[in-house]
């Protein structure tokens, strides 16, 4: 690869991961006020939004830390919640060149996000770490700032806006989840399943003292493996 | 708090780096069993469900304002807008629905 079209990839991820990086500083600030609530200050929780980088994983971390939890359910929780970067992972170790050097694969692996991989996946052609560099110096610093400025600003604010806030995560989350289910009616199911379940989980007597700290991962590994069991998928879909 | 915050942070990223970095760099060949290519196909929309729901009903601290985001949400997301709008303009929806609450 020469070194122009190298800088043209660069450029080219910087453009695209422009919209991401500042969706991510809005979202990362009802993160960053979150952490407030877990008992976190701002240093803390700006480190844990550089090296995680994940909205559902730190989401879900800092459920964890409030509870004082232990930290193998905390392993666990990232294992589960973080699994489907597993397969993003997998599906750009095939679009990448079976010669990149493990350096390269290193450096895209760390940001490895649902939105950089929409970018970097939809793309033509082999993965080209440069690309996944480029976007990657946007929307990280979008979200670490993001997060801080939650940290800061948040009690600033007037609670109304952050109330109003507090429903951006759970939108992003919808956001990636209905558009799935509306072309495939199997993943629409298992989620309404797992609408149902979730709540008689919370909120039924007796039920909602089980291991109440592990619903997540209990309902996500029940569902899904029914799901599977129950509608396996053909290779060509995964 | 009894755990160690750092600790926690710690032990997030370590476990959330392996399962990016594994397979971009081992995995190089395909998954061959299809009960667990099929599980994993359905973990990651059914556990964003469940931290949805029912947490978001009481996001907001009023069932009501948080239900008119649900619903924007739910519209925005199944016209298929990008993440940012969908977060941001449920949002709006809910600062508005919380002004008219207030005013009833």
């Amino acid at each position: 690869m020469t070194e122009k079209k190298t800088t043209n990839a660069f450029i080219q991820g910087l453009r695209d991961g422009l919209p991401i990086g500042l969706g991510y500083l809005a979202v990362a600030f009802t993160l960053g006020i979150q952490c407030v609530d877990a008992g976190m200050n701002a240093v803390e929780a700006t480190v844990m939004s550089l090296v995680n980088v994940t909205s559902a994983g730190e989401f879900a971390g800092l459920a964890i830390i409030k509870a004082s939890s232990s930290y193998l359910e905390m392993a666990v929780s990232q294992l589960i919640i973080n699994l489907r970067y597993m397969l993003m992972s997998f599906a750009l170790s095939q679009k990448a060149d079976p010669s990149l050097g493990v350096g390269h694969r290193l450096g895209i692996a760390f940001g490895v996000t649902d939105e950089i991989f929409g970018i970097s996946i939809g793309r033509k052609g082999r993965l080209e770490p440069a690309y996944s560099y480029g976007a990657m110096a946007v929307a990280i610093p979008g979200w670490t700032i993001g997060t801080a400025l939650g940290v800061i600003m948040g009690d600033v604010l007037p609670g109304n806006i952050v109330s109003a806030l507090s429903l951006a995560l759970y939108g992003m989350f919808i956001a990636i989840v209905v558009p799935k289910a509306k072309e495939d009616k199997r993943i629409a199911i298992s989620c309404i399943a797992a609408v149902i379940m979730s709540s008689i989980y919370t909120y039924a007597p007796v039920i909602k003292d089980i291991l109440s700290g592990s619903r997540i991962i209990i309902l996500t590994v029940l569902i899904s493996l029914a799901a599977a069991v129950i509608a396996p998928v053909k290779e060509e879909e995964t | 708090m009894s755990g160690n915050t750092w600790i926690y942070i710690a032990v997030m990223a370590a476990v959330t780096y392996l399962i990016r970095m594994l397979p971009l760099t081992l995995l190089r060949k395909e998954i061959k069993n299809r009960t667990l290519r099929s599980f994993l196909y359905y973990v990651p929309y059914v556990t964003l469900t469940v931290m949805t729901f029912p947490a978001i009903l009481t996001a907001t601290g009023d069932i009501r304002t948080a239900c008119a985001g649900i619903v924007c949400a739910l519209i925005l997301a199944w016209k298929k807008q990008s993440l940012p709008v969908v977060a941001f303009v449920s949002c709006c929806v809910v600062f508005i629905a919380q002004l008219i609450v207030g005013l009833i």
